[in-house]
């Protein structure tokens, strides 16, 4: 058992201490010292997605990012979207579209979209494609995935 | 994966004196995308991890007196093609950090690591290349610079010795009637390690008809990414048209010496070199022109 680093970060902005190996991931973490499993293991690698998190606002894998880097930072996971018991527009539009099957990549796709849409909230298809290009899904074929995000768009300019 | 030490020095006299003190035991953390990956896989090996992001020089991006840019090894993608100056300067080099991984990649990942991790078939290389970057490097004997066509010296290898790291990027000051373009052909969209990665650079004479002066850069058709001197030599002077350009991409095959592997056979990978350099030499030359410098999403038919 390697030496235990002592970090402080904040995590769905609130204020969270732990301790960790140097070789954890914050991945790792999150799901298993800090009890937020939400974000999910795909491939532990950086190429799936599901792990997606915020740090400082950026979409990041989880997965590559160590523990201990999280000094100081903010980190926004999926637990974070919905607020005060109310769905995001674009958790509403994935369950309303069934732009989900098993599910394990929905949490990573959900933390990205709403980054792509907080960021540019009228992106064409091809945006939407491209920029979610990092979380890969199995089930479904990404097209009810995209439609999801397209209709959350709409629903969110109308709702401003 | 094995358990490692983990420091963060905060200046480069400190990261210098971890190496020393640690030799080929350290290694070296920027944004992590490779480095993980290769830990946790076994295919590389660290005592000590030493995280090289709160050294200032290494996450700083600095334009200098001369009109130039240096910016930080450790700088990720996403902050290079976010910033204005940088899209407009050395559009090639945003071309490259818009496709590097995908989002979530080039949130951590930098110019600078994807530089040391020396993949003959890394996208960001020919763009240094064509921009004609210089690598600062910080070791125990001091500071060197070193041209970055010279950086790479096989899959997966580089210049940089024992103790020492890769400080920042030095980028020319951007040329008058100039225009650059970096794109790669894979099979998918996105998400993939290039078939052949292919830069170009040009600077067009005073009547905007003739090059003046070319650069050309490609990926992952040799133990290292090229730079295809005799085809950018040639276009010296030449008019700046399609036949031109077709019969630099010629040339540039000459260059390329790639292997057959699950990307492709070699064959295939020659012939593309040639297609590839005449495009990029192409959006050189539209950017040179006036042309949008935004880093292109290479979907559908604008793939390459």
């Amino acid at each position: 058992m390697g030496r235990k680093i002592h970090v402080s970060t904040t995590i769905n902005g609130e204020d969270s201490e732990f301790l960790c190996e140097a070789r954890q991931s914050l991945l790792e973490v999150l799901r298993t010292s800090l009890s937020l499993t939400g974000t999910k293991e795909g491939c532990n690698n950086g190429n799936c997605g599901a792990c997606t998190v915020l740090m400082n606002g950026v979409p990041v894998d989880s997965c590559l990012v160590l523990a201990v880097e999280t000094e100081g930072a903010e980190i926004e996971t999926v637990e974070s979207i919905a607020k005060e018991g109310h769905l995001h527009p674009l958790q509403e539009c994935f369950l309303e579209g069934a732009a989900l099957q098993c599910g394990i990549c929905t949490p990573g796709f959900l933390v990205s979209a709403k980054a792509l849409l907080d960021d540019n909230p009228d992106p064409g298809e091809k945006e939407i494609r491209f920029e979610l290009s990092g979380n890969l899904c199995r089930c479904t074929g990404y097209d009810k995935i995209v439609r999801a995000v397209q209709a959350a768009s709409e629903r969110m300019k109308e709702a401003n | 994966m094995r358990d490692f030490e983990y420091q963060a020095p905060s200046s480069i006299d400190e990261a210098v004196a971890l190496l020393a003190e640690h030799g080929d035991r350290a290694k070296m953390l920027a944004g992590g995308t490779d480095i993980i990956v290769q830990l946790r896989e076994g295919l590389r090996d660290a005592g000590l991890v030493v995280d090289v992001k709160k050294i200032p020089e290494l996450m700083q991006i600095a334009w200098r007196d001369d009109g130039g840019l240096e910016f930080g090894a450790s700088v990720p993608c996403h902050v290079i093609y976010k910033d204005e100056k940088i899209i407009d300067s050395y559009p090639a080099l945003t071309d490259s950090a818009k496709i590097i991984g995908g989002w979530q990649i080039q949130g951590r990942a930098s110019i600078g690591g994807n530089l040391c991790n020396s993949s003959p078939a890394a996208d960001s290389i020919p763009s240094l290349i064509v921009e004609g970057a210089a690598c600062r490097i910080a070791g125990p004997t001091g500071e060197r610079t070193v041209p970055v066509h010279d950086f790479c010296t096989g899959p997966g290898t580089n210049c940089l010795t024992e103790g020492e790291l890769l400080i920042s990027l030095v980028l020319p000051p951007p040329a008058k009637s100039a225009g650059s373009r970096y794109m790669r052909f894979i099979p998918r969209n996105e998400m993939d390690i290039a078939v052949v990665g292919a830069g170009a650079w040009l600077r067009l004479d005073e009547s905007g008809e003739s090059v003046e002066e070319a650069r050309l850069g490609l990926a992952a058709v040799a133990p290292t990414p090229l730079s295809a001197d005799e085809a950018a030599a040639w276009l010296q002077g030449k008019p700046a048209t399609e036949e031109s350009f077709s019969e630099a991409g010629d040339m540039a095959r000459k260059a390329a010496s790639p292997i057959s592997d699950m990307r492709g056979p070699a064959d295939y990978r020659v012939h593309l070199v040639g297609v590839l350099v005449k495009r990029a030499l192409t959006g050189a030359v539209g950017r040179a022109r006036g042309g949008d410098r935004n880093p292109v999403i290479p979907v559908g038919i604008n793939r390459c």
